[in-house]
Formats: structure tokens, C-alpha cells, sequence
């Protein structure tokens, strides 16, 4: 794939016109002058992902000074959390992503797991990788034809609903629901596979092949959208550490970050897969690299099908819940979600509720600090374009 | 993960280690050090990717628990360095030059549970809360349900239960043990 390099910078090196900067490298504004004109985009609006809204101070059409605002959908989980028994977390916890439930559910199963010294069944190690991987999957399904959505290109997003529906269709099957699933329990899952799902799940995964091409057609090899996203919102590959970028955003970048591969958890060291990285580092490459990774998904979706050992337990069982009192101790559990490496730190004081249960999703930093330096000197009709492309999801700014 | 921490013991006086897997280990260390110990492992040791800045309310013990998680991706560790602060005007040093991340960390923080970090970028403005006169909410003192019920109306016909007590009665009624 030939790409042409960043040309934003470049295109914005005469300063004479633009705000002067003080010694921080940053711009003087001054709003009072006449120049400059102040703009919020959201919380309600149709170029930013969910509830959070940026403040943008413009100069004619060129963003010059950026802030994320969150708070639109603050529910206090972490504050609940501590009032609540281990197993009544779990139906608050899975609301700290909404359209990516699942990474939630295993991240604090599995830390109680640790904290109380519990094994969970080999078959509930596939289950839920099973589970992981089709959330990953649905979530790319919406994001890799969305960033095409963000410049008016509405056709891919369409026809990735269409399959979502049908991986939904697979989690009602499995799970009872379509968005909030609650099926990994501390101690496992909470249900076997149900007859003949392999079967239909196959089916389901063969559309998304199918889909891929077709977004690969319509979305990555057309002009418009080629000269919307190559080249804007670089990234440098020096700012992955300094801004702590995980995920798809990292891999763009050169960096083969993959939890599932460096931290091997659950069963992911017995499967077959090549991580997706490439190099240019701008919009166009993140989405690439998610259109790889959503192939990537549904490979090991299949793998996985064929390995879920058909008979044995699928739960470990549990103390009971009114009295399960976790002894004291403190971890930090990751997995691979959609948009990176997501964590949970959780601190048990030896009773029966959490002393403190502390999320770390992937847009606490790429919605906050990365955002707000990509965003200055970068065209207002190119935000949603950025914004997408680091795929935030504000619930996990502020749970 | 050992010779890691021979090093930071060789020049920094490390109170507990607790090595919770074979690549996460929690240490404790005085406030005074514990940014200088961060900066050491980022700059030294290799843990260049910052994880989290987290908070545990120790009430009881009058303290609050800093915890810095940070993560060396080319060995594929953990260290959790902990520090405890008094929770009576709480204050720490601010570490937002190491990482462009932490000061978002330390805006929440300042925010939720009232510590300050002085020289923090933009510590001082909401950063979640609007127009917030309580004390910071995260703390454990803060009661949640006298906060809801003093500031919103019930609504008639609703009931609310505690759910412990509702779990006791409707599902473990045969099997429930006192404590």
C-alpha cells in the first residue's frame, strides 16, 4: 500500500498568520481580538461519538485550540461499586462501555477470580474467549464503516449494521441479550452452547468476510475518503508512550501492541494469528488496521468454534454470594478490547464489598490528551474524522 | 521482575513488596520518593508506558492510597508503586511532566477526592462534575443515597430496596448464613 506521508503540518508551517506562541510552544489567544471564533461540537452532535463535547477555538477554519468536556454521562459506578456486593457489580460494571460490554465482564471476573484463588473450567476459558472475541467483533462492525460515515460516506455503515445484527442474533442466543450480556460470571459462564450454534455461527461469520470486501471496494479504495484520511491526524510514533496510546492506535503506528499476544490470558496462546500492524499513522491507516483486525476476529471466532471442548463443566462453583467475602489484596487485570488494552484495578480490604474498583479504558487518554493536541492545527470538517479514527468512548472517561 | 526490583532497592527504601503474579508486583515506598521512583522506573528501568493513577480511601487509617501502575512492554511487566497521604489536606507531587496522560489522572483525582496536586496542568477545572459544592463525592464519606434523597424528588409509586437485604429475602432465604 503506497500512502502519501502527513502533509498537515507541512501545509500549516508559516505561523505568521496564526496566533503567536508563548514559551510553552503553545498559542496566545486572544477571543477579545476578533479573530478567533469559539465553537462547541456536542455532547448532541451527529461528528461526535457519544456523550462528550469539544470546546474548539477557531481561526477561520483551522482548529487552534482544543478541549474534551466529559460529565454528560457520569453514573458514579465506582462509587456504587463499593456499596455493592462482588456479584452485584456485575450488572453495573458492564455499563461502563455500552457497546462493548463483554471486556468489562471478563476484566472483573477475572480479577475476583484472582483475588479469591479460584480456577475456572477449561470449556469456560473458550466460552469466554468466544464471547470476547464476538463483542470485539460486533463493536468493529459499527467503527471501521463509521469512520467512513464521518465523511458522508453512509452506505458501509449500513451494511456493517446488518451483520452486527446477525452477531447479536448469536449473543441473544447465547447470552439472552444483545447488548448487556452478563455471562461471565466469577467462576465461569453462565451458560453452555446451545444446539447448533457453531452451525449458525459459521453462517454468521461468512457475512463478514463478505461485508470486508465490500467495505474494501466502496471505503478504502475511494478517492474522496482516501483524501479525507490520508495524512490527517498523524500521529507521531514518539507520542505512544508519552500519551500512553494503546490498541489499533498504537499499531498504526508500528507498534505491535497486542494483550492477547503479550499477556496471554484465557486459551489465546493456542490459537493461530498474525497482529496487524503498519506504519503511516494517520486516519487512513487506523482504519485499515481495523478492517485487518475484524477479519483477524472473525478467524479466531472460527478457531475458536472448533475448539470449545463439547463436554465439561462451564462453571466453577461459587461461595454464596450475600457472604463471599474476597480476601484482601490488590491486582490489575488487562484483556485486548476493540479499542485496546483495557484494565481493572481492584483492591479488596477482606469483606464482602470492594474497597475500590478502578477502570482504565483506552480513551482516557486518547479522548483527553491525545485528542486535544491532534486536534489543533487540523481542519474543522476533519475532527469527527479524527475523533473516530482513535474510536473513543466516553463512558469509560467518566465512570 | 526480581533484578527490576534489586535495582529500585539499590537506591530507593522500598517498605512491602507483594508479588501478586510472576509480572505484577505492588511495592510501597514515602511519598517524598514515590515520583522519583516512577521517573526512575520510566527512565531507567523501562517501564515507559504509564497504565493509571488510582485512588483506594483508607478512612479508617486517615490515609489515602496512591497507587502509580506502569508497565515495561518490552519485558512485559507491572509495578504497581504505592504511597499512602494523609487524607487531612491531601496533597502530592505532581507527575504530569513524565507522561501527557497523568495530568488528566491528577485533574480527576483533585476533582473526586479532593487531593491536590500543585502545579498540575489544569488541576482545578471540572473535570467530570459541573458546579459541584459538596465535598469531592469519591470520598468515603460521601453518602450517596442522603446526597439523592436530599437533592431529587421521590417519585410517587417507586420503591427502593437495599439490596442485600432483598437478596436475602427473595433468593438465599433457606441457605443464608448470618455473619
Amino acid at each position: 500500500m503506497i500512502m502519501k506521508k502527513n502533509k498537515t503540518f507541512e501545509k500549516n508551517s508559516d505561523r505568521s498568520k496564526y496566533p503567536e506562541q508563548g514559551s510553552d510552544g503553545k498559542n496566545k489567544i486572544d477571543l477579545s481580538s476578533g479573530k478567533y471564533t469559539k465553537v462547541w461540537q456536542g455532547p448532541n452532535h451527529p461528528g461526535v461519538t457519544g456523550n462528550m463535547s469539544l470546546e474548539l477555538t477557531l481561526c477561520g477554519d483551522e482548529v487552534v485550540d482544543a478541549k474534551t468536556h466529559v460529565g454528560y454521562l457520569h453514573r458514579g459506578f465506582e462509587k456504587l461499586f463499593e456499596r455493592r456486593l462482588y456479584m452485584q457489580v456485575m450488572p453495573t460494571c458492564i455499563r461502563m462501555c455500552v457497546p462493548e460490554s463483554d471486556t468489562n465482564e471478563y476484566c472483573f471476573a477475572e480479577a475476583v477470580e484472582e483475588l479469591a484463588g479460584i480456577e475456572i473450567p477449561e470449556k469456560a476459558k473458550w466460552l469466554r474467549m468466544l464471547a470476547l472475541e464476538m463483542s470485539r467483533l460486533q463493536m468493529l462492525l459499527r467503527v471501521v464503516p463509521g469512520q467512513g460515515g464521518t465523511f458522508g460516506l453512509g452506505i458501509g455503515v449500513q451494511w456493517g449494521m446488518y451483520v452486527r445484527e446477525l452477531i447479536l442474533d448469536l449473543f441473544e442466543e447465547l447470552t439472552g441479550g444483545r447488548i448487556y450480556h452478563m455471562y461471565m460470571l466469577p467462576g465461569g459462564v453462565r451458560g453452555d452452547l446451545p444446539d447448533g450454534f457453531k452451525d449458525r455461527a459459521m453462517k454468521a461469520i461468512d457475512e463478514v468476510y463478505k461485508v470486508a470486501k465490500r467495505i474494501d471496494d466502496v471505503m478504502f479504495t475511494n478517492s474522496v475518503f482516501k483524501k479525507r484520511a490520508i495524512g490527517i491526524g498523524y500521529i507521531e510514533p514518539s507520542w505512544i508512550d508519552k500519551f500512553g496510546i494503546v490498541g489499533a492506535n498504537a499499531r498504526a503506528a508500528g507498534y505491535n501492541r497486542d494483550v492477547r499476544k503479550d499477556y496471554p490470558y484465557l486459551n489465546y496462546d493456542q490459537l493461530n494469528w498474525e497482529v496487524p500492524v503498519l506504519e503511516n499513522s494517520d486516519i487512513y491507516t487506523r482504519a485499515r488496521i481495523r478492517w485487518m483486525d475484524m477479519q483477524v476476529t472473525a478467524d479466531l471466532i472460527r478457531q475458536i468454534l472448533e475448539k470449545i471442548p463439547e463436554k465439561g463443566s462451564f462453571k466453577t462453583p461459587t461461595p454464596n454470594a450475600l457472604n463471599w467475602r474476597i480476601p484482601k489484596g490488590e491486582t490489575y487485570v488487562r484483556a485486548e478490547s476493540s479499542r485496546g488494552e483495557y484494565g481493572y484495578y481492584v483492591v479488596s480490604d477482606g469483606s464482602a464489598y470492594p474497597r475500590r474498583i478502578n477502570l482504565r479504558g483506552p480513551s482516557y487518554s486518547h479522548a483527553v490528551a491525545l485528542l486535544e493536541k491532534l486536534l489543533i492545527n487540523a481542519n474543522i470538517a476533519d475532527v469527527p474524522g479524527i475523533m473516530v479514527s482513535l474510536q473513543t468512548c466516553p463512558p469509560e472517561i467518566e465512570r | 521482575m526480581n533484578t527490576t526490583i534489586k535495582n529500585i532497592q539499590s537506591h530507593f527504601e522500598i517498605k512491602d513488596i507483594t508479588e501478586q503474579r510472576n509480572n505484577l508486583t505492588f511495592l510501597s515506598i514515602q511519598k517524598e520518593q514515590a515520583v522519583p521512583l516512577v521517573t526512575h522506573l520510566r527512565d531507567y528501568e523501562g517501564f515507559s508506558y504509564f497504565i493509571m493513577l488510582s485512588v483506594v480511601d483508607w478512612i479508617e487509617e486517615g490515609e489515602f492510597q496512591l497507587t502509580y501502575l506502569l508497565n515495561n512492554p518490552e519485558k512485559k511487566i507491572d509495578i504497581g508503586v504505592r504511597t499512602r497521604i494523609s487524607r487531612e489536606n491531601a496533597t502530592m507531587e505532581s507527575a504530569h511532566h513524565l507522561w501527557e496522560h497523568v495530568a488528566t489522572f491528577q485533574r480527576e483525582l483533585k476533582e473526586m477526592y479532593g487531593i491536590d496536586f500543585p502545579g498540575s496542568p489544569r488541576v482545578d477545572e471540572e473535570f467530570i462534575l459541573e458546579g459541584w459544592d459538596d465535598i469531592p463525592p469519591m470520598r468515603r464519606e460521601f453518602d450517596t443515597k442522603k446526597y439523592s434523597e436530599e437533592t431529587y424528588f421521590p417519585r410517587p409509586g417507586s420503591e427502593s430496596y437495599d439490596p442485600r437485604e432483598y437478596m436475602k429475602n427473595k433468593l438465599y432465604r433457606d441457605d443464608y448464613e448470618e455473619e
